[in-house]
């Protein structure tokens, strides 16, 4: 179900002729949207489609399957693994992004939904020059991680619950962080990581 | 997951157009449509995982929330919520937390953070279960934005009649 971006079927007439025509309708698209869009494409729902994403800052262009969702797309097709894919049912969290600064499930968004959007992954919080986020640096510092899997959506969603405005207390930062879950437990050091970087994010 | 077409559109009445199979499918309940419309996902994309629903089109109206079909906006007569608003607008929404405090107070804990930004206050309706809070204010109102002026009594319980007015 999901192809690689550098891998795939063996190159025929048939797959140029598909690609070309999915990249040649893409772009008639993204210069001339039509304001009553018919749908995007009678061919083969197997077909690949073409999506142009902004992701950390960098554009990207991909040729995928209709299904792929977000999460597929960034950690198989872009090779940012940082996401992580703990239930693929939108339970657990762990795949938290952020789309357009909103804190989002991404295994429960199709890569097709995200045209046009910003994206942050976890990949996206460093500075250029790899000075971290106030929020990495307090996970860190309050040893808010063990086993690190659920830590990416984790520090995500404690960015924008920050943002948000609902990380006031420690009772409003267990409750709205309450979409990521942690097996280690590491809750507590969780709090008071986010208590330290909203500090420091809201220039205390 | 099956494949399916797609299409995206920012036009609520290009996207009632789109839809238009409730024709040709033999099943009459609308959870079993060929074609669906995809909000949040939160729901449709869980079962599409699980093979429980196989729409052979998929139409993303998300582009609709910046549209007055995703407006929360306050009259003489009272609240209308846009279907296309997402839960963590309407549970946000100062005058709403302020004058419905049923209303912002069912929502804001409701699921998840992420969940709750995803979440259409449309979808959160078609749900089995009816927002309670919801159901128990004062003539309750449900538009469609596409076809006809029409309002339908919210507490309609017939979901089938719930779901084809999306």
């Amino acid at each position: 179900m999901v192809s690689h971006a550098n891998s795939g079927p063996r190159w025929s007439r048939r797959n140029f002729l598909a690609t070309s025509v999915v990249s040649t309708m893409s772009v008639t698209l993204l210069d001339h949207p039509p304001a009553d869009a018919a749908p995007a494409s009678a061919a083969n729902p197997r077909d690949p489609i073409v999506t142009n994403t902004t992701i950390n800052g960098r554009h990207y262009r991909m040729a995928i399957d209709v299904r792929t969702t977000l999460l597929d797309a960034l950690r198989e097709h872009v090779g940012l693994t940082g996401s992580k894919k703990g239930c693929d049912h939108g339970q657990c969290g762990a795949c938290t992004v952020l789309v357009d600064g909103r804190r989002i499930l991404s295994c429960l968004t199709l890569a097709a939904s995200t045209e046009g959007k910003n994206i942050t992954t976890i990949e996206g919080l460093a500075q250029a020059d790899g000075k971290l986020h106030p929020m990495q640096q307090a996970f860190i510092d309050h040893d808010a991680f063990q086993c690190g899997y659920c830590t990416p959506g984790q520090i995500l969603s404690a960015v924008a619950c920050v943002a948000e405005g609902h990380a006031e207390s420690e009772a409003a930062i267990r409750e709205y962080m309450s979409g990521n879950l942690c097996r280690c437990a590491a809750y507590p050091n969780i709090v008071d990581a986010i208590k330290q970087a909203k500090n420091k994010m809201e220039g205390a | 997951m099956q494949p399916f077409h797609f299409a995206r559109t920012a036009d609520a009445r290009s996207a009632v157009l789109m839809h238009g199979s409730s024709l040709r499918d033999a099943s009459p309940d609308p959870a079993n449509a060929s074609t669906q419309y995809l909000a949040g996902g939160t729901t449709l994309l869980d079962l599409m995982k699980l093979g429980v629903m196989r729409p052979g089109q998929v139409i993303d109206i998300n582009d609709l929330e910046h549209t007055k079909a995703g407006a929360i906006e306050f009259a003489a007569d009272g609240l209308r919520l846009g279907a296309m608003s997402r839960m963590s607008a309407a549970a946000e929404h100062p005058d709403i937390r302020r004058n419905f405090p049923a209303v912002s107070q069912s929502l804001q804990f409701a699921a998840s953070a992420q969940i709750r930004n995803m979440a259409s206050l449309g979808g959160n309706v078609l749900q089995r279960d009816v927002q309670p809070s919801l159901a128990v204010l004062r003539n309750p109102t449900w538009f469609n934005p596409g076809i006809s002026g029409e309002p339908h009594d919210f507490r309609d319980s017939d979901p089938h009649h719930r779901s084809a007015n999306v």
